[in-house]
């Protein structure tokens, strides 16, 4: 698996998301591009529009949340799919870029939208070798 | 679940006494099969909800209760305002005032049978379904204010639908103390080209063929009869209601704490009913309400305009229309007194018995249709409320059949051509914009319905009238 990736979960009714990296910002990054798979394969979406998000919150947890609504607000409401992402946090502040494109259907396929980043399994946390995990279930 | 931890009260009814926080019971209704089926955190969760503050008499699930967030899918409570009784933004969900509607036809299923194939496909070109799909509407700042205002009324102003629709939609299509203003930009900018579209996941617009009558006075009056074809619409409030639930989650979260509120779970994330986050929380999800009330009727009027090209003459009115996310100001008794309460149902119908004064005058003295959506290749059901529901969960029952596994477990179990084939071969034609949807959704991923509506019958929430089979779906 190596120190970077993104994986899923399962969840009774929705999907759950994880990201893993050296860096809370990849493992922000990470979950982020776990989101993306839920709705399509993201090698599938070329990163070619930009867009900024910026975020705050009280806590890494809920700054995990916020990062991840941010994107499926963007997602939703410029009907866009994407599949880079450079994140830089400054305490619980962060600034990103999401690089994607519009939906295509026929060439996304898109499975699912979704609605929301929950607080259920929540997790952000830094494990004994360094290595940080970031993830939660989305509502779709 | 572990039956141990449970006293059973009846072969429908099952108790949680309270321990530790929980200020009330818990009440589960189901019998011994989907009990033992359900999920732990079913227990937890609707364990949790009997914690919160001015809970009024049980915190409920009902017989297709899942794991959802804070609250349990298919789980009811009511709260008291006047004593310090909360609203909680997960009570609600994500998807606030998604619900179903079912249109009377008139048509036969035989005579629906030739033109099927190109109802599908009509339907499906006409309803915008699926991710990154948009409706033919824009609203501007102004237009987007009135819709939130109006809701179905709204709509119907706007040329989508009659005056006679409103009658069959809760609250008569409007919900009052909507306050556009408690919405932010997001969440309207999110809705700006949604009224009118389906959203995916569960989401579907389905023909369905009415197969079996349980109750032929209630099946009368809702025009039900064996053999003929409804139109059913199961899906919410899109991007604005999505938008709301998470904004207020995150809001409620940070200021339960100085409300005094120990939340045992961040998801059940609440305020007071009398503070100002509780009542904007009030405001907004009104609006959602009509903004999910608003996008029904003009998906109604889109698929009329498709049967009366395809079938000329046709008039697709109006049976009924039920939100299943919602917390709605209602008055019920409680030991032998009336009280308003504030009552969410997250993933569970409303079920009203007969005289309710909310029903329409037509239908006041049978009952409120309680609309029940299945999956794609099972039945859904209608049923009736009845006066001894009132007595059980506050005039609720069940709202589908909730999930039996996860999405990926349906992926690898199922591929989506294959399943599309295999439904067809059994006469139900499925539309969709995306294969792998269909096969996260397909319909083993799902607990039987059959035996949800059984169990709500039998546990005395509604009774049933009447079954339905699909005959196409379309399928976000």
């Amino acid at each position: 698996m190596g120190g970077v990736y993104w994986e899923h979960f399962p969840h009774q009714a929705d999907m759950g998301v994880r990201g893993v990296g050296p860096t809370l910002a990849a493992a922000f990054e990470q979950a982020a591009l776990a989101m993306t798979a839920v709705v399509t394969d993201p090698a599938s979406v070329a990163p070619v529009m930009a867009v900024g998000v910026d975020c705050e919150a009280p806590d890494d947890e809920l700054l995990l949340v916020d990062w991840l609504n941010a994107l499926i607000l963007e997602m939703a409401a410029r009907h866009m799919l994407f599949s880079r992402f450079e994140a830089s946090l400054h305490g619980h502040r962060l600034h990103a870029t999401a690089w994607g494109e519009a939906v295509d259907v026929e060439k996304h396929q898109p499975a699912v939208e979704i609605k929301g980043a929950t607080y259920t399994e929540l997790k952000v946390e830094k494990d004994e070798t360094g290595r940080w995990l970031a993830q939660c279930v989305v509502d779709v | 679940m572990n039956l141990d931890q449970l006293k059973q009260v009846s072969d429908f009814e099952w108790h949680i006494a309270p321990s530790g926080k929980m200020r009330v019971p818990a009440v589960i209704y189901a019998d011994r099969a989907l009990i033992t089926e359900m999920d732990d955190k079913v227990h937890e969760q609707i364990t949790n909800v009997a914690t919160l503050p001015g809970i009024v008499q049980a915190a409920y699930a009902m017989p297709d209760a899942h794991w959802g967030y804070g609250f349990p899918i298919g789980g009811v409570a009511a709260f008291d305002a006047e004593e310090s009784g909360v609203v909680s933004a997960g009570g609600v969900g994500f998807d606030i005032s998604c619900g179903v509607r079912t249109l009377y036809t008139g048509l036969t299923a035989a005579e629906i049978a030739p033109l099927k194939q190109r109802l599908a496909d009509r339907l499906f070109t006409h309803i915008p379904a699926g991710v990154g799909s948009t409706g033919q509407l824009r609203l501007d700042a102004g237009e987007m204010d009135a819709m939130l205002r109006g809701g179905a009324r709204w709509a119907v102003e706007q040329g989508y639908g009659n005056k006679t629709d409103l009658d069959r939609i809760e609250e008569h299509g409007c919900m009052a103390g909507a306050e556009p203003g408690q919405v932010s930009e997001q969440a309207k900018r999110r809705q700006r080209d949604e009224i009118g579209t389906l959203g995916s996941g569960n989401h579907y617009l389905e023909l369905q063929e009415i197969v079996e009558i349980y109750d032929s006075k209630a099946a009368e009056r809702f025009r039900l009869r064996e053999g003929e074809v409804v139109v059913s619409i199961h899906c919410g409030s899109r991007g604005l209601g999505h938008q709301i639930g998470t904004e207020f989650l995150k809001r409620m979260v940070i200021a339960a704490p100085g409300y005094g509120i120990d939340l045992p779970d961040r998801e059940l994330a609440c305020a007071p009913i009398h503070s100002p986050v509780g009542q904007a929380y009030l405001g907004a999800m009104r609006a959602a309400v009509n903004c999910a009330l608003a996008n029904r009727q003009v998906i109604t009027h889109l698929t009329r305009k498709v049967f009366a090209d395809l079938v000329p003459g046709t008039h697709l009115t109006l049976i009924y229309d039920v939100s299943h996310n919602t917390c709605k100001e209602e008055w019920h008794t409680v030991g032998g007194q009336t009280r308003r309460l504030y009552v969410h149902r997250k993933g569970a119908t409303r079920a009203f018995g007969p005289g309710h004064p909310s029903l329409p005058g037509e239908l006041r003295d049978i009952g409120q249709p309680v609309l029940i959506g299945g999956s794609m290749g099972t039945a859904s059901y209608i049923l009736v409320g009845t006066e001894e529901g009132g007595t059980r969960a506050f005039s609720s029952a069940c709202h589908g059949a909730g999930r039996a596994m996860s999405r990926r477990q349906a992926t690898r179990q199922w591929h989506g051509r294959a399943l599309v084939d295999e439904l067809a071969s059994q006469g139900i034609l499925i539309r969709s914009p995306s294969l792998r949807g269909v096969a996260e959704e397909a319909p083993g991923a799902y607990k039987d319905v059959s035996a949800v509506v059984d169990a709500a019958d039998h546990a005395g929430l509604a009774r049933k009238v009447a079954k339905l089979k699909p005959l196409v779906c379309i399928k976000g």
